[in-house]
């Protein structure tokens, strides 16, 4: 595998210039900084390219959902910011992705540290087949991060009482986390995910294998936690997208086709594929 | 595909055909008013009268046929701006027909009485409004911006005539108090159909929204304003 770092000329970046504006509403901060700055991003599994020239501004504090149909490239794009597809062999990456404006495919990057401040939850949720305590604490731990038991388990509960699951399991936090419902192991991967204290969480389809009322819990959650952190979260869920988010990316083919303030994408989409893609006449 | 297309498609389909009846039914009202009182037909006003009740078995059924749309189907985009602007324009014509009720009974009463005067520009103010409440609806089934455009810029035509009819009719009042109670009749009937003009307005601004996303209504102010 290779990754490199080249900057391309490419399309230029879709600015967000004025669309917090463009209405008169000031429903998304039109000043929140720029968390994420990805300009100009190839991806290739082996000879296919798998995203073409995106470039994009995440910005601080915000929910940014991608949507599009499988394949599109969206998941593909999640785990490219914090280089989880590193792990995937024959493949490669060009353009640039600035976070806090470093460029985190830099030679010099260390990737756990990257991936500390870019935490990531799963389709599944994906528990340690250990207690609920140490589910939440094993980051903490091999990461050198606390000093005392008392700040562990000041740190758990933190943790925990971030991802909205603290009253659930407070009474059993050392039995087995896999004898935790879906909804509930969902929410202690995202406290384990919290503990470390990361900028920014990856969200991929957090909420797909969820029934209804564990989906809520999971989305006031997201609402919740966007106070403290960047939120990106890939959803085949146009109306969870619809409910969460505050920027909305739709991608097709690899491609991102609009990048826009939520409520213009579906209500007034400016491109005729995003149309066709958010009223279910494609994809 | 994530909800079943043709079903929504259908249904939607079927949601605008029923808005279109009931224009149809709305614009029938108003032609017959307005001719029961230029006939002297008081038969004519009846039935106007009794024609109210099938426009509101439609306007229900209307807003049943949103709601559950909306409930259902969760529309995004150009489907969310026409279930939500079938709301409204539902709510127009539903008030069209009122008026043509309204119009039937000052109507009634006017027939009571030995005409006025001639009367021009009442039928030439019924003439206006009904083919503005045609164009808005014309515009919602042909997606024609332009008709619906060209249905605001008449809408200071019909306000003209009113304001006319006013005057004229205030000048035989204060010569021939007689007349006083027939005129109001007439000046209430002129202000009946100048507010239908103002609800087609509002189903052209509607059919706007529906092919532009643009809110055309209030210019000047808030949204609109910062488009």
């Amino acid at each position: 595998m290779t990754t490199s770092a080249t900057s391309t000329s490419a399309p230029a970046p879709a600015s967000l210039a004025g669309v917090a504006t463009r209405r008169g509403q000031n429903l998304v901060p039109a000043d929140a900084p720029v968390k994420i700055d990805v300009n100009a991003l190839n991806f290739y599994y082996g000879p296919k390219r798998a995203l073409d020239g995106i470039s994009i501004q995440i910005r601080s504090n915000l929910v940014t959902a991608f949507i599009g149909p499988s394949g599109c490239g969206k998941s593909t794009f999640l785990r490219s910011l914090n280089r989880m597809n590193d792990i995937i062999p024959m493949t490669r990456v060009e353009g640039t992705v600035l976070i806090d404006g470093e460029s985190i495919y830099d030679s010099g990057v260390d990737v756990v540290q990257l991936r500390r401040k870019v935490g990531m939850v799963f389709q599944k949720s994906n528990p340690f087949p250990k207690s609920i305590f140490e589910n939440v604490a094993y980051g903490l731990r091999i990461n050198g991060l606390v000093r005392s038991n008392t700040e562990m388990a000041d740190r758990v509960e933190e943790s925990l009482r971030q991802a909205a699951i603290w009253d659930e399991v407070k009474d059993r936090l050392h039995e087995s986390a896999l004898a935790l419902s879906g909804g509930q192991q969902q929410r202690l991967c995202i406290a384990r995910a919290l503990a470390i204290r990361p900028e920014i969480l990856l969200m991929d389809e957090p909420a797909s294998a969820l029934d209804p009322i564990a989906t809520q819990h999971i989305e006031e959650l997201i609402y919740e936690l966007k106070k403290q952190y960047t939120i990106v979260i890939v959803t085949h869920n146009m109306q969870q997208a619809a409910r969460v988010s505050d920027f909305t990316a739709f991608f097709w083919l690899g491609r991102l086709v609009e990048f826009d303030r939520t409520d213009r994408i579906f209500t007034a989409p400016a491109e005729k594929l995003t149309e066709d893609y958010v009223t279910g006449r494609c994809g | 595909m994530e909800r079943g297309f043709r079903h929504f498609q259908d249904e939607l389909d079927a949601l605008k055909q029923r808005l279109l009846a009931m224009g149809g039914l709305a614009e029938e009202r108003v032609r017959e008013a307005v001719s029961g009182l230029m006939d002297r037909q008081a038969g004519g006003l009846d039935a106007v009268l009794a024609g109210d009740q099938p426009i509101n078995d439609l306007h229900i059924e209307i807003d049943d046929r949103c709601f559950k749309l909306l409930a259902l189907h969760q529309p995004m985009a150009a489907d969310l701006r026409v279930i939500v602007a079938a709301v409204k324009i539902n709510t127009d014509l539903e008030r069209v027909g009122d008026l043509a009720v309204n119009i039937a009974e000052a109507g009634k009463r006017y027939l009571r009485h030995a005409p006025v005067k001639p009367l021009i520009d009442i039928p030439r103010m019924g003439d206006l409004a009904q083919s503005m409440l045609r164009d808005a609806l014309d515009a919602f089934v042909r997606r024609d911006i332009a008709l619906a455009e060209a249905v605001l810029a008449q809408d200071d035509t019909l306000d003209a005539l009113k304001t006319q009819i006013f005057r004229e009719l205030l000048t035989y009042m204060l010569q021939t108090p007689a007349t006083i109670e027939p005129a109001l009749d007439l000046i209430l009937i002129s202000r009946h159909l100048e507010r239908i003009g103002d609800h087609a307005t509002n189903v052209a601004e509607d059919v706007i929204f529906i092919l532009s996303a643009k809110d055309v209504r209030h210019p000047g102010s808030g949204a609109a304003k910062a488009e």
